[in-house]
């Protein structure tokens, strides 16, 4: 089956005063129909303005999309003009935010909030989209959904405005649902409630989903898929499963070995990267990620690793499965790095 | 034991037996105010009679979810703001009775690190006028003698001391924040309370900061109270933590403990709603309903009854005091999970 996104070589950046970077270069990404793909990453990683990209919504924020394709259900988004998108945003895709108080119009009921995006994409009178925004907020679990209608956001909590902005993004049953970390800025129990509800609507509406974290635990919990990116680039992707129980990227391995567990044994120390994420305007030569790789190679600080395949699920973008990609040995460690130099 | 453990490999805290820090039922209201002639018509009780103490060399851990106070308390611990009620008492007097001047002593000996990386670094300072500005608040140093502790303290936080001469936005988050600490430990305090200290940072570098921290505690024997939301940090740095809920504490423990088996629903509820990192995790989550009421009209009794999953007629009446349970545990809750 045809996936119902497929990004391929994605490429966009930015003029800016010290001259044109690429936020992120080459980006190939697929998510298919029903399934929750998450893009995983520090700062600057390069995860918003992907999701930016395949909105459209990039040119708006000061960025270009350079190269590469964007195909959502059949249809080449890149191609597309800004009054065309207005009819798939929101139609077939739409967007929810990481702070959901900026995402709502103070001065706006939430109700009339929901209904005016209710109107721009479908032909339904004022009094009927005013039922079906308070139908929405009952789909979304707000308790008394006739009173919160008629209330303006800042009369709601930061969970409840997060719920209304969910809202507004279905009213049209998109077909993607792209969540920019959508419950960071909330606390831990609100977010699992907003976490159920994702997961509950996607399975109701049939969705798929595109959830940008910086959690791992958050990542576990809802992904099918995973794709982590560093510094602009994709460097590993996989079922969920695959790269939980065996992340091949020294990358992704030193950024789950970073969180640490809230079971067993405490450690003396927490295990590190050593360094920083690099600036777009200085990337390293090579593999971006060399200058903090514990196993870098001679041929990482000059040669860019393709994607290569490391199980059957999965697909890492690093030297060391280059010359051993039939016979991948496990998780990166020093016998690995000698096999792949 | 927990407590005996941190006592064995902490031959500071073993040496004395009274605490270093200590609120004693402390309390901070805040007004609210409203109207043309500004009349108060209520407060916002943003910390209620809490009391806990923290031992010499001591990490507390202090959790809780936005508005539940654990900022302020530690504001109000710092003397940066006034208590409504309650005292806090620090290397064993009180410091409501000290006068500002002695008051001005102390703060060299109490400090804090912010969140925001950014934000607290004045971007018009050098680096080096940043970290030296202790010194020329709180002593008599020659200039030189300045540079020569700013280059001392930037080596010891990890930083290259070439570059003192640059501003903080030449830094990433986490350097910034290496400039914050060595800020705060310049003039040796013995008290350092940490306030999301490592929320704001990438995880890579969080891990960075939060190993640099405990190594700086061995070394100079700081005691840290130590507020974030992150909670596999907090059990990670912490010997004892302390849960608040709606400006009361309600649950205190060593970490292993409390986070092995929490006392308190709520604390229960907390922990179970972090996602672990594990895709086949199937361990119940305990969901709850609602949002944190607000703290300028809690709920009577029990102020989480309203969310608590085990609440009875009891806990709507009677508000629960914390009391100790168990050697090391104490919880504020008529029916604790045991």
């Amino acid at each position: 089956m045809e996936p119902l996104l497929t990004i391929k070589d994605l490429t966009a950046g930015f003029a800016t005063d010290n001259g044109a970077v690429k936020a992120i270069d080459r980006v190939s990404l697929s998510i298919g129909k029903g399934q929750t793909l998450c893009l995983v990453g520090e700062s600057g990683s390069g995860k918003s303005v992907t999701s930016l990209a395949i909105m459209r919504l990039l040119e708006f924020a000061g960025g270009r999309i350079l190269e590469g394709s964007i195909r959502l259900a059949g249809n080449e988004l890149t191609d597309q003009t800004q009054r065309q998108m207005i009819r798939i945003r929101g139609n077939q895709m739409a967007m929810i935010f990481q702070e959901p108080m900026s995402a709502l119009n103070p001065v706006f009921t939430v109700g009339d909030q929901i209904a005016e995006s209710i109107r721009l994409h479908q032909r339904k009178r004022k009094s009927e989209a005013k039922q079906m925004a308070v139908d929405l907020l009952r789909m979304v679990g707000i308790p008394d959904p006739e009173t919160r209608a008629r209330q303006y956001p800042h009369e709601l909590s930061g969970g409840m405005c997060q719920r209304v902005v969910i809202a507004i993004a279905l009213a049209c049953r998109p077909e993607l649902l792209i969540a920019d970390e959508p419950t960071t800025a909330l606390d831990v129990t609100v977010q699992a409630q907003l976490l159920d509800l994702l997961q509950q609507l996607q399975r109701e509406l049939g969705m798929s989903m595109l959830l940008i974290t910086h959690d791992m635990g958050v990542a576990a919990r809802m992904a099918d898929q995973i794709a982590v990116m560093y510094a602009g680039v994709v460097v590993e992707t996989g079922s969920v499963e695959a790269l939980f129980d065996q992340p091949a990227h020294p990358y992704t391995v030193g950024l789950m070995q970073s969180v640490p567990s809230m079971e067993g044994e405490r450690l003396s120390e927490l295990r590190t990267i050593q360094g920083h994420v690099p600036s777009l305007h200085a990337l390293p030569a090579g593999c971006r990620f060399h200058p903090r790789c514990p196993h870098a190679m001679p041929r990482c600080t000059s040669e860019a690793p393709p994607m290569m395949t490391v199980g059957t699920l999965q697909q890492a973008a690093c030297w060391l499965y280059g010359d051993v990609a039939a016979g991948f040995a496990g998780a990166p460690d020093s016998d690995n790095g000698e096999a792949g130099g | 034991m927990r407590s005996e453990l941190a006592s064995t490999d902490n031959p500071i805290m073993a040496s004395t037996s009274s605490p270093l820090i200590e609120a004693r039922s402390v309390s901070k209201y805040f007004p609210i105010k409203q109207g043309l002639l500004n009349r108060s018509v209520g407060s916002v009780r943003a910390v209620d009679r809490v009391s806990l103490a923290i031992a010499r060399g001591e990490t507390f851990g202090l959790v809780g979810e936005s508005g539940c106070g654990k900022s302020t308390l530690g504001r109000v611990m710092l003397q940066l703001q006034a208590a409504t009620a309650g005292e806090v008492w620090f290397e064993g007097s009180s410091l409501g009775e000290r006068r500002p001047r002695e008051l001005r002593e102390l703060r060299g000996r109490m400090q804090l690190i912010f969140q925001d990386p950014f934000g607290s670094l004045n971007p018009r300072f050098l680096v080096r006028d940043i970290i030296g500005e202790p010194f020329r608040v709180h002593t008599k140093l020659s200039s030189r003698d300045i540079d020569a502790r700013v280059v001392d303290l930037m080596e010891r936080v990890g930083l290259d001391p070439s570059l003192r001469g640059r501003y903080p936005h030449e830094f990433s988050g986490g350097q910034r924040q290496r400039i914050g600490i060595a800020r705060a430990i310049a003039l040796r305090p013995s008290f350092v309370v940490a306030d999301e200290a490592v929320s704001a940072l990438d995880v890579s570098v969080q891990s960075q900061i939060v190993n640099l921290l405990m190594e700086l505690q061995r070394e100079l024997g700081l005691t840290y109270l130590f507020i974030a939301h992150g909670l596999h940090i907090v059990r990670h740095i912490s010997d004892r933590v302390g849960v608040m809920y709606l400006g009361r504490l309600v649950e205190v423990s060593s970490a292993d403990e409390l986070f092995k088996q929490p006392l308190h629903p709520y604390t229960s509820a907390l922990l179970s709603a972090v996602p672990k990192p594990d895709p086949r995790d199937q361990s119940e989550r305990i969901v709850l309903q609602g949002d944190v009421p607000s703290p300028a009209n809690p709920p009577a009794g029990c102020r989480f009854h309203t969310r608590c999953p085990i609440a009875r007629p009891r806990c709507m009446q009677e508000e629960p005091e914390l009391r100790s349970v168990s050697d090391g545990r104490e919880v504020a809750c008529h029916f604790p999970l045991m």
